[in-house]
């Protein structure tokens, strides 16, 4: 086994988790709104982000569809020693980690109306990350935010569902916003 | 001091990735209930074990703490869970709700607006707004599934015509975002109006195995009638010892002969505007 597989994880767990969940959770509260998140140094083509954002929501308890390129080996090792999840197809997935293009949204558990949270978390490796382009409203939300999605329509698509849909994450460097399915995208 | 036999804020951190799953789910699908698998903790179910979980995932080391009970800081329940914290996460602790970042409630909305980047963790006895009137899980999550509510609609209409007006005076039932039916906890209903605030609110139902959020700025809505709109109440009277006309109140029983005066139930709202010279009629 590559030794990359086992550097790159959390040096202080507890404390690097908690710092980095306050991150994710005042982003999904905040959609649009772009945070801080470090703690993990996972082997490319992972942003810090995302690989901060695995090790902070996923176990054991977690299938994790990796999608395009993301799904490499030294990923999947990576993964695997520090967090356990396991790999899943789309379709048993609660988190999806790829580049916008890799991900097939349709594949993926949007839940169901008696268990909405059954949905899965989309995590988007972005290039670029910016407080511009689409306009977004809705609960989390003061009066607008923008922030450059990749896409409009698969997300007013996501936002008529509501309550079912997916949350979506984009992670870019050591930055990340998020995208719920509460909210409005123009 | 952390307790350095203890995890940071007590629980082990597999526990609080699922509790984290959890209020992330929520908070993306406001006012739904999301089931999660509610721990032993140290104190029995109805002392705030399901605040304290949401806490102990929520809380960082740079975070300062408060915590209130009715709105008081010096009760028993806030005072174990206080300690409780400054034992095992080792992080700051205040009774100023204007200096907190995250502060565990139960019962009670501060008086003072909350901003954003504060947390408020409310503990919750019975989370389903429609457990008294359908006992079934099945049936109230089917209800919740197809958005069919007319039956708490019945209810207050019943208030309505066995007492004239909606007589539910705590725990009073809202709709969010225009979608799921809410049990704000037993807030009294004079609270109501501050559930749509600047600040995360998250709830959690330790014995009830649920967990559901708000994030700022959502849509909140007191179920009324058009010709019998929701009224937030408190007693007719201003605080006896600070003299506030604006803010919820207790009444105390003074003596054995029928005295009785009016505090307000915020401990901290009360003692800052005492602080800053205002005197009530009460005050000695």
């Amino acid at each position: 086994m590559d030794t990359i597989a086992l550097e790159g994880g959390f040096t202080d767990t507890p404390r690097t988790a908690s710092h980095a969940f306050r991150a994710v959770m005042t982003a999904m509260a905040h959609p649009g709104r772009i945070v801080e998140i470090t703690g993990a140094a996972p082997p490319a083509p992972l942003s810090v982000a995302a690989g901060t954002v695995i090790l902070t929501l996923c176990d054991p308890e977690t299938p994790v569809h990796l999608a395009g390129a993301c799904n490499a080996a030294e990923v999947r090792d990576w993964i695997a020693f520090h967090s356990g999840a396991p790999m899943a197809e789309p379709g048993r997935a609660m988190f999806a980690l790829g580049a916008w293009d890799a991900h097939d949204l349709t594949a993926y558990p949007v839940g169901t109306s008696e268990y909405p949270d059954r949905s899965v978390t989309v995590i988007v490796e972005m290039p670029d990350l910016r407080s511009d382009g689409a306009r977004l409203t809705g609960p989390g939300i003061k009066d607008t935010a923008f922030l450059s999605l990749p896409d409009l329509d698969v997300f007013r698509d996501n936002a008529a569902r509501f309550p079912l849909g997916l949350d979506f994450l984009f992670t870019c460097g050591s930055r990340l916003a998020a995208l719920p399915r509460t909210t409005r995208v123009e | 001091m952390t307790e350095q036999s203890y995890n940071f804020a007590y629980l082990d951190e597999q526990t609080k990735r699922m509790i984290r799953r959890a209020i992330l789910k929520g908070l993306a699908i406001p006012g739904y209930q999301v089931p999660f698998a509610s721990r032993e903790m140290p104190t029995p179910y109805g002392w705030g074990t399901g605040g304290v979980q949401v806490s102990a995932a929520t809380l960082t080391p740079d975070d300062t703490f408060k915590v209130i009970d009715q709105g008081a800081d010096d009760t028993t329940n806030a005072v174990s869970i206080r300690r409780f914290f400054e034992r095992t996460a080792g992080v700051a602790v205040t009774t100023k709700t204007s200096e907190a970042t995250v502060i565990q409630t139960r019962h009670r909305i501060p008086e003072e607006p909350l901003t954003e980047g504060q947390i408020l963790v409310y503990q919750v006895p019975i989370p389903e707004p429609l457990r008294f009137l359908e006992p079934r899980e099945t049936e109230t999550r089917k209800m919740h599934a197809l958005e069919e509510y007319g039956l708490m609609h019945v209810k207050l209409y019943e208030d309505i015509a066995r007492h004239g007006h909606i007589a539910t005076s705590y725990a009073y039932p809202v709709k969010v975002e225009e979608r799921y039916v809410m049990d704000p906890s037993p807030i009294p209903k004079f609270d109501n109006p501050k559930l749509e605030m600047a600040a995360i609110q998250l709830f959690g139902a330790g014995r009830e195995q649920r967990i559901y959020a708000i994030p700022p700025y959502t849509g909140i809505v007191s179920l009324d009638f058009e010709d019998h709109p929701f009224e937030p109440t408190k007693a007719d009277h201003p605080c006896g010892l600070c003299g506030a006309a604006d803010s919820y109140l207790d009444e105390v029983i003074t003596d054995d002969a029928g005295g009785r005066m009016f505090v307000c139930s915020d401990t901290d709202y009360c003692e800052s505007r005492r602080a800053q010279g205002h005197r009530g009629k009460d005050a000695a």
